[in-house]
């Protein structure tokens, strides 16, 4: 049941949690893993059996395999995990870009390699999402920055993996999935429903021409579905030989997204126009926040999905200033695409502040580095 | 139903070698399906990856073709998310006792209604004969030019411990006796798991001098012994070699609560 209209105070983790409630979630499965615990603890409570399922699996390959089962009976699928899980996932991500299986991966980053820094915020696998798995294949990612956004941003991962047929993700860190705050759960709430095969269906929902999302055939209602990770044609045909069978398939299926960048795309300008741009996401972004909302000589642009690489938005924020500052807590992941961006608009100096050890960059640690570009 | 009606007849004609046992089970199967008169539209097939994984693409229905090892996993969430559907899984002993090995025995321990049928053929198929958990010891695979120094897995044994509801395991040799335990697996509530020791003579008979498929028929005659005649102290029946013995019969038949009743999900469905 979903969690009535009003003001709450909550950890980020569970305002996760009712985000999922609220986008529909019917099926979840875990594996305990810090800082994303309280999720799949969460969950447990919610999904009950009879109004959904909660399952706790052998290992994470379990977990996303399972949900992907799930979404082909047709109903909200979703995991959440963090570091060593979401390196465990990373064959069956590729799996769902390839089958077009909705499903949702939250992913609380911690501090990497390996088991590295179990309780402490990172922002280290903003790549690993993109491309983790082998292959070519486009995804979406949404960086939330407060407990606020990981609700509603948990239901756009939901409405737009449903969209588009796609594995879609939250990459929330454990500053944030542990933080607590204020969460305002509005009255209306926009749920996509899937795109059945063989359903009448909204229309507004679905913009996307049929040609680049196909509608979904759910099993167990006549359509003699048949799923693969192979190389297949339109109507399932495996052909793993076939040249142009292949080239089709895999640029249809970056298309379906890069083409839809200015829908999927979410962000938050602050001050734009100012002489420096900060860019930054999720709690690295929390710093540069306090800075622009009162100096202003510096704007900032807060990405709130990072994948499709929201290229427009940079863009105008690169045509507009002088400098950018990036900043992220890793040892420059985002910096390199943001920075290409800001090349081709025209802004010559792209400076990175980064901070990795478990902690999002203080306001001073990034007024230090402004100063030195001579910002402020 | 006619054989395609059940099968596919336009994905025809297959990728299985000539003599391969994987004909032999989709015929089994096939006649299982057919007897119980089961509903196609209501079942969906499962595969991971390898030659027997395959076999769901060639049924006339709603199939998943996963990631390597992990079709268990799969068909746990298809399973629970829409209880009103039968899941049968397909696999192979590379895909179910190697690399998915965690699944199968956990897939045992949960009891979730589906059916999972291992076509054992010793050797990893598909990739063209590298040894697996099953090849038995001393054997020759592209991996163990010098014979397989280890031994193999007892599939089945495992899923008795592990705690599947219904075991079974038979070889293409029994194909009466493999149609009535397929029958029962697919009648079975819970976790069902159905062994068949079938030969791959491209790649495990070319290299084991059974390059002929009847040479591995005869093999699988002469070295099956009926569980219930077996006096485990006497022989190794772990080790599937041609001095050792192949156990057959039904290891275990019994009633455990699947999971989908211990947690009321099949009223969502
Ligand atoms: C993660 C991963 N590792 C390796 C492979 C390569 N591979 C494909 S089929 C196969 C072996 C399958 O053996 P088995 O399950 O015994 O099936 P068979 O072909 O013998 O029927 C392997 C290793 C793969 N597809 N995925
Ligand atoms: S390689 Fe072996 S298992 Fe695969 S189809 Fe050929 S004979 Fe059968
Ligand atoms: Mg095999």
């Amino acid at each position: 049941m979903r969690i009535a209209p009003g003001e709450y105070f909550l950890q980020g983790n569970e305002a996760c949690v009712e985000g999922a409630i609220a986008a529909d979630v019917r099926f979840f499965a875990g594996y305990p893993i810090t800082p994303s615990t309280e999720i799949a603890e969460g969950l447990a409570h919610r999904l009950t059996g009879k109004d959904g399922v909660f399952l706790q699996m052998e290992d994470e390959i379990a977990c996303i395999s399972a949900i992907i089962g799930a979404s082909w009976g047709g109903v909200k699928a979703m995991t959440a995990t963090s570091g060593p899980g979401f390196s465990l996932m990373q064959e069956a991500i590729g799996y769902a870009a390839m089958s077009e299986t909705p499903i949702v991966v939250v992913n609380v980053m911690r501090g990497g390699p390996s088991t590295g820094q179990p309780t402490r915020a990172s922002q280290g696998d903003v790549m690993q999402t993109k491309y983790g798995s082998h292959g070519d294949y486009q995804v979406i990612a949404f960086a939330p920055a407060s407990v606020q956004e990981m609700f509603d941003l948990t239901v756009d991962a939901f409405n737009y993996a449903e969209k588009y047929r796609v594995p879609s993700f939250l990459l929330s860190d454990a500053e944030v999935g542990h933080m607590r705050g204020l969460l305002t759960v509005p009255e209306a709430i926009n749920v996509v429903e899937r795109k059945e095969k063989g359903l009448r269906r909204p229309d507004e929902a679905y913009d996307v021409p049929d040609d680049l999302v196909h509608p979904f055939p759910v099993f167990g209602k006549g359509h003699k579905t048949m799923i693969t990770g192979m190389t297949h044609t339109d109507k399932s045909k495996i052909e793993p030989e076939d040249v142009k069978v292949h080239q089709e398939l895999v640029k249809r299926l970056s298309e379906k997204i890069l083409r839809s960048r200015k829908d999927i795309n979410k962000w938050e300008l602050i001050a734009p126009g100012s002489k420096t741009m900060i860019i930054s996401y999720g709690s690295a972004a929390l710093g540069p926040k306090e800075i622009a909302a009162k100096d202003d000589r510096i704007g900032l642009l807060r990405l709130k999905s990072l994948w499709p690489l929201p290229e427009e938005p940079i863009y105008e924020a690169a045509r507009q200033c002088d400098q950018i500052l990036v900043c992220e807590m890793n040892l420059g992941m985002m910096y390199w695409p943001i920075k290409r961006i800001a090349l081709e608009a025209g802004c010559k100096r792209i400076e990175l502040l980064s901070k990795v050890g478990g902690e999002p960059p203080t306001p001073s640690e990034v007024r230090h580095k402004l100063r030195e570009m001579g910002a402020i | 139903m006619e054989l395609f009606e059940f099968y596919r007849k336009d994905r025809w004609p297959h990728v299985f070698c000539p003599g391969c046992g994987i004909g032999t089970v989709m015929n089994c199967f096939y006649r299982a399906f057919n007897e119980l008169e089961l509903p196609l539209d209501k079942t969906a097939f499962i595969g991971g990856i390898g030659c027997s994984s395959r076999i769901p693409l060639y049924i006339n229905s709603d199939a998943l073709h996963t990631t390597h090892g992990r079709a268990i996993a799969f068909a746990t969430g298809l399973r629970l998310a829409k209880p009103e559907l039968k899941t049968v899984v397909f696999t192979g002993d590379g895909d179910l006792g190697a690399i998915g090995g965690n699944h199968f025995i956990n897939g045992c321990r949960r009891n979730v209604d589906m059916t999972v049928i291992c076509i054992n053929n010793n050797i990893y198929g598909m990739t063209g004969g590298q040894a697996s958990i099953t090849t038995p010891h001393d054997y020759q695979s592209t991996t163990t030019p010098y014979g397989n120094k280890e031994y193999p897995f007892d599939l089945a044994e495992i899923a008795v411990a592990a705690g599947a509801n219904y075991v079974a395991r038979w070889t293409t040799r029994h194909v009466h006796e493999l149609t009535r335990s397929l029958k029962a697996a697919l009648q079975k509530k819970g976790f069902a798991f159905v062994e068949v020791v079938s030969q791959c003579p491209t790649n495990f008979g070319r290299r084991n001098k059974m390059a002929d498929p009847t040479q591995m028929l005869e093999w699988f005659r002469q070295s099956s012994v009926r569980r219930d005649k077996t006096k485990a102290a006497e022989v190794d029946h772990v080790d599937l070699n041609l001095a050792g013995q192949i156990t057959i019969g039904e290891f275990v038949d019994r009633n455990r609560e699947c999971y989908e009743e211990l947690i009321g999900v099949g009223k969502h469905g």
